[in-house]
């Protein structure tokens, strides 16, 4: 009976576009033959509608950043991330402008320039004063903005690490693991060929560096620490991806990728910050609506590579901490030599 | 078709419209065709922004489109991802590079030069059969058990590579493959044709100075194709090799479902490099034709010279160069040496220049101008309003530093769709609306054009808009659904108006599919010359269509194409055809 009744008013749609369009055409014979390509009042109504939809839209972007602002992320909580911040205002206020002055110059012009009867338009076929003013301006500007960039991604990328703590960070469908260094520093070598049994990394008992590591299923991190995340990946490409921190780097078999960052906020000043708790009100408003629990405020790492079917829920957690927290934390947990001894 | 004719070309209804060797034929065997497949692309965006609005929410629709992939009308995560895959490699590959370089480059590279053929009506033939069937394999894909290729369109190994990583990675892939192999030699085909028709077929006086930019565009764009496709071809080749003959060009060290792979010292990244290789020119093999077509209807229709011809040609050889060095900004994340990434920041953010003079010379050939609002040039000003809005958004993701962030987020999948999606298919419209009356010899519905027009840009911002903030939240692309985490569960209102936009949009394209095929047998007659246009081919007959397109002598040609409102002349356009008056300057 649906299926009836939808093709019934499928047909009955095109039916009536068709009559519409014999209406249009029966009532332009009447007129007479035209004789312009567009008639005067073709050309008023979407000049118009160009300049109510065209404007309209533009000052709706203004305006959107105060209807969904509150949907970007919290400000970068790294120290690379406020650098990276810095860079991001500079070219959002460049992209605003340029698109505020171009889009409402194509609207208006569209609009103030339609055709009319008995109208010419000018002859002009180049400038070339005004063309190298609008090839340079953008060149020397773009030039700023470039070495501004350059400079940003440099102390991202290229940080001293000397003082950082090594976390291996592992991937594989569907799950991420965290490996520490333990007190070394060093984390013990791994081999894909190892996997086996509890020994989930493959990571090589006969390396002494590795008798300390501490594998674990949640990402602990010191504030004012920082830590080189190293990644390795099992079976596929995945990413690690730390939306808060700025931070993503893809973890690839058979390659070994690494980024460092210093986190510069716990989970708990996180989730006592008033913008924060603005956030989460929000958010546990429209849990409510689905019938989920309310949650607390985490930092979380997922997985931002296509890797199959799970991809999308290949989470876990990260909590930032203080160093107290966070050697009461790592005592309470089994290094590798005590995880393989008890198997 | 006159006696004459007759005599000379005994066509039979197979050499006729089938395997037919002329461009004009041809050219709307590949519109058609991509309609086609169009329709498909687009059933399966209204298909997985659904899920992404209402998961799990039973729909009938769903399971009756998608069988035992979606138990209870609701949709299982690998044909998600199946979906998401076929609906991006159909639009770039099939709709923007096969069918809008297939139907303009076929039908206007003879007609705006001058020739009466493609250089070979043949190989022009086998490019079509080629497309016809590599789009025929990619559609059976959709029936295998296993499922479509499901690793995204850009098919990154080692996922795609092995069949125990998800299901899309069997057969499904296979097919993919074959397909796009097909697919690559059509536009090889294509692309020598179009290259040397462009260089050696032109008319007495057609300079390359006085060439329409459409022809320049399609030049470009043809190169373009002819040097990047080849690696892709390759890449894909060695995939094969690692999928079914035990190679190791793209994959090492792996353990997957609890088997140990064999298989050492290759390198997924090597295939990310090959891939852009081909994947960033790509981009612009989509974008120029349709800046092309709007070069000439934003002309044509402010009855105006294009404003600094000689820039735009400048700036058209321009991207086409930049757009070969400047691969590795899809890949910033993989790991690379962080110099390699200034490197590639540097030479991305350059195509901001040749960009912003385009859009400039757009706005100024606006000014002062005449327009007249057809449909085709409605799309043209669309296309220069998404040119702005993504084109900006990619000095974000062209610099380094500020893709972190938000590489491979929704902000990405915002950002390409406007640049390159609604850019790409809007110029195709315009190109549609403006050159119909040339395909069919009829005029399409200019009132339904106008619907199909609003409709359509209003909800292809209200699609991809609000898209921009869904990235900035943090959602990765590809997730089957938002559900897994706290932080987008703020997201749900957002995420349905873009779906509400997207089913809105899908469903004004009706008015565009019933326009097409109603004036094909219903549409007025058309005029000689619709839009009192200075190309030549308007100078062809409009109803009496002949291989050869000019009855007798091809004309020659004088001027260049943008003598629009010229001061001294009588009407508002002079054809390309006609001579400089005595003391005349040519422009």
């Amino acid at each position: 009976m649906t299926t009836f009744l939808n093709f019934l008013i499928i047909a009955l749609t095109l039916i009536g576009i068709v009559q519409i369009v014999r209406i249009i055409e029966i009532a332009a014979k009447l007129k007479g033959p035209q004789e312009k390509i567009t008639t005067d009042q073709d050309n008023r109504y979407n000049a118009l509608a160009m300049l109510i939809v065209g404007l309209g839209f533009t000052v709706f972007v203004a305006y959107s950043f105060k209807l969904w602002g509150h949907l970007i992320l919290p400000d970068p909580v790294s120290l690379h991330g406020q650098g990276i911040k810095k860079l991001w205002d500079t070219t959002m206020i460049l992209i605003l402008v340029t698109f505020f002055i171009t889009q409402t110059l194509l609207f208006v012009f569209a609009y103030k320039y339609r055709g009319r009867k008995g109208n010419k338009a000018l002859f002009q076929t180049h400038n070339n004063k005004l063309e190298l003013l609008w090839t340079s301006v953008p060149a020397f500007i773009l030039t700023g903005l470039i070495l501004f960039g350059l400079s940003t991604w440099n102390k991202t990328m290229v940080p001293d690490t000397t003082n950082a703590k090594v976390v291996e960070v592992y991937a594989q469908q569907f799950y991420w693991t965290a490996r520490y260094a333990g007190d070394d520093n060093e984390l013990g070598k791994a081999h894909y060929t190892l996997i086996g049994g509890i020994n989930t990394l493959g990571v090589d008992e006969r390396d002494s560096l590795s008798h300390d590591d501490v594998i674990v299923r949640e990402i602990h991190l010191v504030k004012d620490q920082q830590v080189l995340m190293k990644f390795r990946s099992q079976d596929v490409i995945h990413s690690a991806y730390l939306p808060h921190f700025n931070v993503q780097m893809n973890c690839v078999p058979g390659m070994s990728t690494q980024f460092a960052f210093t986190p510069t906020k716990t989970t708990k000043e996180m989730r006592s910050d008033p913008e924060m708790i603005e956030r989460m009100k929000f958010i546990n408003e429209a849990r409510a609506k689905k019938g989920k629990d309310p949650v607390e405020f985490d930092y979380v790492l997922l997985c931002n590579k296509i890797c199959g079917a799970a991809h999308y829920n290949m989470q876990i957690k990260v909590i930032v901490e203080t160093q107290e927290e966070f050697d009461s934390w790592i005592s309470q947990q089994d290094n590798f030599k005590t995880l393989v001894s008890t198997q | 078709m006159s006696d004459h004719n007759e005599h000379h070309h005994e066509e039979t209804f197979i050499t006729k419209y089938i395997f037919s060797q002329d461009h004009k034929m041809i050219a709307k065997q590949f519109l058609i065709t991509a309609m086609v497949m169009g329709v498909i692309a687009i059933l399966m965006s209204v298909f997985f922004r659904m899920q992404l609005a209402w998961p799990a929410e039973g729909y009938p629709i769903l399971e009756k489109f998608l069988g035992k992939w979606a138990p209870d009308g609701v949709m299982d995560p690998n044909i998600y991802l199946a979906l998401v895959t076929i609906h991006g490699t159909i639009m770039v590959f099939f709709v923007l590079t096969g069918g809008l370089s297939g139907t303009f480059f076929n039908l206007l590279i003879p007609l705006q030069i001058g020739a009466r053929d493609m250089a070979s009506g043949f190989l022009n033939m086998l490019s079509y059969w080629f497309f016809f069937v590599s789009s025929v394999v990619m559609v059976i894909s959709l029936f295998v058990t296993s499922g479509p290729a499901a690793a995204g369109w850009t098919i990154y190994p080692p996922l795609s590579a092995l069949p125990q990583a998800m299901p899309g990675s069997g057969l499904g892939m296979t097919l993919w493959l074959i397909s796009m192999t097909l697919f690559i030699v059509s536009a090889l085909l294509g692309g020598l044709n179009y290259i040397v028709t462009i260089l050696n077929l032109r008319t007495k006086g057609m300079s390359m100075k006085r060439m329409p930019l459409t022809m320049w565009a399609f030049l470009v764009t043809a190169i373009l194709g002819v040097l990047s496709f080849p690696v892709l071809l390759s890449a894909s080749l060695l995939l094969v090799f690692d999928r079914s003959f035990g190679t190791a060009f793209y994959l090492s060290d792996i353990m997957i479902q609890g088997e140990i792979l064999t298989q050492t010292g290759g390198s997924p990244v090597l295939f990310q490099h090959l891939f852009w290789f081909l994947g960033h020119p790509e981009v612009y093999i989509v974008l120029l034709p349709a800046l092309g077509i709007t070069s000439e209807v934003v002309s044509t229709s402010a009855r105006k010279p294009i404003f600094g011809y000689r820039a735009m040609v400048g700036s058209i050889l321009a991207i086409g160069f930049l757009s070969f060095i400047v691969w590795g900004h899809h890949m910033f994340m993989t790991g690379m040496n962080p110099f390699l990434g200034s490197v590639f920041t540097f030479t991305t953010l350059l195509i901001a220049i040749p960009s912003a003079v385009k859009v400039f010379n757009y706005l100024t050939t606006l000014w002062k101008g005449n327009i007249q609002f057809t449909p085709a040039m409605l799309f043209s000003i669309g296309l220069v309003s998404t040119f702005i809005s993504g084109g900006l958004t990619g000095l974000i993701l062209g610099d380094s530093a500020l893709d972190i962030n938000v590489h491979d987020t929704y902000f990405v999948v915002a950002h390409f769709h406007i640049v390159m999606g609604l850019s790409a298919i809007f110029g195709m419209f315009a190109g549609i609306y403006h050159w119909f009356p040339k395909m069919y010899g009829k005029m399409m519905n200019k009132n339904l054009g106008y619907v199909h027009f609003w409709i359509t840009f209003i909800s292809a911002y209200g699609v991809f808009y609000p898209m921009h903030f869904i990235g900035l939240a943090g959602v990765p692309r590809r997730y089957y659904s938002n559900t897994a985490f706290p932080m987008f569960d703020g997201l749900v209102e957002i995420n349905e108006l873009v779906t509400v936009f997207a089913i809105t949009g899908a469903i004004a394209q009706i008015f565009f599919f019933f326009n097409f095929f109603y004036s094909i047998y219903r549409g007025k007659n058309a005029p000689q010359n619709p839009w009192r246009s200075n190309t030549l081919e308007w100078t062809t007959p409009t109803h009496d269509r002949i291989h050869g397109n000019w009855p007798g002598e091809i004309p020659s040609v004088h001027r260049w194409a943008y003598d629009y409102s010229k001061p001294g002349a009588e009407e508002d356009f002079i054809s390309q055809i006609v001579p400089l008056k005595e003391g005349e300057e040519e422009h």
